[in-house]
């Protein structure tokens, strides 16, 4: 298994795509970020702030990045062969997938903790200036934070499940970032209120960013980490879906 | 044309790509469904009374649009043609918070009081009136929608009836006089109801929560006038005002009119305009799926042109056919073509179905007419049709798919996702929603903005800040400005 980790830290890390991605990832996050905690202020009848919440709004942006990245780990092999190449040399093909998700998930949890630090850093620069405060002590604040790179990490094995099922980078990412971003606009339109509960319960995303929200928790439709616990599904039945793939299926 | 008939041929004989396609108008479907079936509307006609799937009755007016009516209205017949002439004293107002509690004597700035003519007193008859405002000046408004200014320091208001056509005057001192206005009110029976009024729309507080919607919380609001110098020309019937409360606004509880010797006092809340953030659906809000189709066709675009790069396919294209940027147009045609028909049938199905899904679980739905619902069918694959255009110019650009796609969906989805789920505060999301592609969504919107009702008209409540065409030419000037980049590119660079 570790040669097959090698392996697979060794193709990572020397095509160009996946270092410019993460960069990318880091740079979107925080500029989004940036954007959303200067851009906070009430309108005159006054209003409430989740001064976390919008410091990590870059992750709505930054998800992508990640998904794009996950994507191409597997669908550029399809893309040029290399995967028969790779089966060839390791015919356990769940080893595979296994050391895939190994070598992706370290170096996003990585680009995932700087973004969403410098995110919370630049909160708390630019917040006090627009009349909200950010404590970076606080434990929700750090919840919300430690959360928040979880979920791109499992943002990233989601993709990763996706793209080893349909091999194609184009498709692969289009369901990804559907399902991340169709979801929460359909609940802006559902009226019933049950049905918008149960969508923000079951929806990757809207589930999964449960995690970041530090006011009013407890009136969420579902806790932080329960969330986070559904986006972790999403991602484990992904995966699933993958192995069985390409253990099923030529390559 | 040979062209176009060859890109055809490579787009119709991938099966996969028409499958996909297929998806992309039945997701559009899919999505109005669940929209539809997960709006429900129910009220109770009063405390403890069980609740009835449905909606309390909604006035409309002449055109067919949702309104407001509700007003005080000291009226006598009028038969036939005549003019009412008065002189108003400041107005005067009183508003309560949303529980109820006296809050301050500020007049609100529409809060209205002056003369009207009206069809009789029912809800969302036909009217023409000249009014003194809270802070607007005098108006001339009539059936709702229409509303013309005036001067701001005159106190002398005339109406006057000639057959269908009613004219409004303004005077500041009683002796010259304005013509503010001359309006044709083709609905108006020989007896019509004309004299005084006064009303003022409830305050709204709007309260947002980031990352939560916003909220608009409101207080009634009343306003008093107080009129003078009352003349009277033609046939009138009786002798003194009588009162009504249209649409009941004050429960019956105060006196709304009082008479003594020749001046007429009227107090009233509510207002006389088109109904903006009433509880009512828009038809466009079935439409949501569009984002699914454009996800969709966004993936197909990028394909189009990054599948011949990968099977090395674009050498012999490029080779068959030397001229680059008529290959690129060729695609465009045949991408843009396939994407607009996919849209048309996917919201010429929803429309019917979801909005009839809509009706039997109780929702108002707003009234459309059918050149808006026409803009909204064409607008729906037209925005399909430039967002698959725009993914084949960016699949051209990066020529790698994961990322163009990627691109287009962000471009295209997110900022919508920002700006509608009010993530971001109303004016970052206007801004959002005029310089991204996604301002091309407003050719759906059917919710119009009104300079003379106040509202929070943001894109958390479904205003978009660029008209429906406007936001459309901002997508298409991303699509060309793209096809530009890309074709340059095709040109300058090897296969």
């Amino acid at each position: 298994m570790t040669r097959v980790l090698h392996a697979e830290w060794t193709k990572l890390r020397t095509v160009g795509g996946p270092v410019g991605l993460l960069i990318g990832a880091i740079v979107l996050t925080v500029a989004l970020g940036w954007l959303a905690a200067s851009a906070a202020g009430c309108p005159p009848g006054g209003c409430v702030i989740d001064a976390a919440k919008t410091s990590l709004t870059g992750v709505l942006l930054g998800q992508a990045v990640v998904a794009v990245l996950a994507v191409v780990v597997v669908a550029g092999e399809y893309g040029d062969g290399t995967i028969r190449a790779t089966l060839t040399a390791v015919p356990r093909r769940g080893a595979v997938l296994a050391a895939k998700a190994v070598t992706l998930t370290g170096p996003v949890l990585l680009a995932g903790l700087v973004a969403v630090a410098g995110s919370l850093a630049v909160g708390r620069a630019v917040l006090p200036g627009r009349g909200f405060a950010l404590d970076l002590t606080d434990a929700a604040t750090l919840r919300a934070g430690a959360g928040s790179v979880l979920y791109l990490a499992l943002v990233a094995l989601l993709a990763l499940g996706v793209a080893t099922v349909v091999r194609n980078a184009a498709g692969g990412i289009g369901i990804v970032l559907g399902m991340l971003y169709l979801f929460p606009v359909l609940t802006e339109v559902v009226t019933d209120p049950r049905w918008e509960r149960r969508l923000r319960q079951i929806a990757p995303s809207t589930a999964g960013q449960a995690v970041q929200t530090t006011l009013g928790v407890d009136t969420l439709p579902i806790g932080p980490w329960q969330g986070l616990g559904v986006l972790a599904l999403w991602a484990a039945g992904a995966l699933l879906a993958g192995w069985l793939v390409l253990r099923l299926r030529d390559a | 044309m040979s062209l176009i008939r060859a890109e055809w041929t490579k787009f119709r004989s991938v099966r996969g790509w028409l499958i996909a396609t297929t998806v992309g108008a039945l997701l559009i479907v899919l999505f109005g469904w669940l929209t539809a079936t997960g709006s429900r509307s129910s009220y109770q006609e009063g405390p403890g009374q069980p609740e009835i799937i449905g909606h309390p009755p909604v006035p409309t007016g002449p055109g067919g649009e949702a309104v407001k009516d509700q007003f005080t209205f000291a009226h006598r017949t009028l038969n036939g043609d005549g003019t009412i002439t008065a002189h108003l004293s400041p107005l005067t107002a009183s508003t309560e918070g949303p529980d109820g509690d006296p809050r301050d004597n500020d007049v609100p700035a529409w809060a209205k009081a002056g003369l009207i003519i009206k069809a009789d007193t029912t809800q969302g008859s036909t009217y023409a009136a000249i009014m003194v405002t809270g802070a607007h000046g005098v108006r001339m408004q009539h059936n709702f929608t229409e509303d013309i200014a005036g001067p701001t320091g005159a106190r002398w208001l005339r109406l006057t009836r000639s057959g269908k056509t009613i004219t409004g005057y303004a005077s500041a001192d009683g002796t010259t006089w304005a013509k503010i206005g001359e309006v044709q009110l083709s609905g108006l029976p020989a007896d019509a109801q004309a004299g005084l009024f006064a009303t003022s729309p409830a305050t709204a507080t709007v309260t947002q929560h980031l990352g939560g919607g916003g909220m608009s919380t409101g207080g009634r609001s009343t306003a008093t006038a107080t009129f003078d110098s009352i003349a009277t020309e033609g046939v009138w019937a009786g002798a003194a005002w009588q009162a009504t409360s249209v649409g009941d606004p004050m429960d019956g509880s105060t006196p709304a009119v009082q008479q003594s010797g020749s001046t007429v006092t009227v107090s009233g809340s509510g207002d006389i305009a088109p109904d903006v953030a009433g509880a009512g659906v828009g038809i466009e809000r079935v439409l949501i799926g569009t984002f699914a189709a454009a996800t969709v066709v966004a993936v197909l675009g990028v394909l189009f042109i990054t599948t011949e790069y990968r099977r090395g396919m674009i050498r012999t294209t490029l080779a068959a056919r030397p001229r680059r940027g008529r290959v690129l147009a060729a695609k465009a045609v045949v991408i843009g073509g396939v994407a607009f028909v996919a849209g048309a049938l996917g919201a010429l199905v929803t429309l019917p179905v979801s909005l009839s899904i809509l009706r039997e679980n109780g929702n108002y739905i707003y009234h459309a007419s059918t050149a808006t619902q026409a803009r909204i069918v064409l607008g729906t694959a037209a925005v399909l049709a430039v967002t698959a255009v725009l993914a084949l110019a960016i699949g051209t650009i990066v020529r790698r798919s994961a990322v163009a796609v990627a691109t287009v969906v962000l471009l295209v989805v997110l900022p919508y996702l920002l700006a509608s789920a009010a993530v971001l505060p109303a004016g970052p999301s206007q801004w959002l929603l005029r310089l991204t592609p996604a301002a091309g969504m407003a050719i759906q919107q059917t919710a119009l903005e009104y300079a003379q009702v106040d509202f929070a008209y943001s894109p958390a409540f479904g205003f978009f800040p660029l008209s429906p065409w406007g936001g459309f030419a901002v997508l298409c000037a991303y699509a060309v400005a793209a096809l530009g980049l890309a074709a340059w590119l095709l040109r300058r660079r090897d296969a």
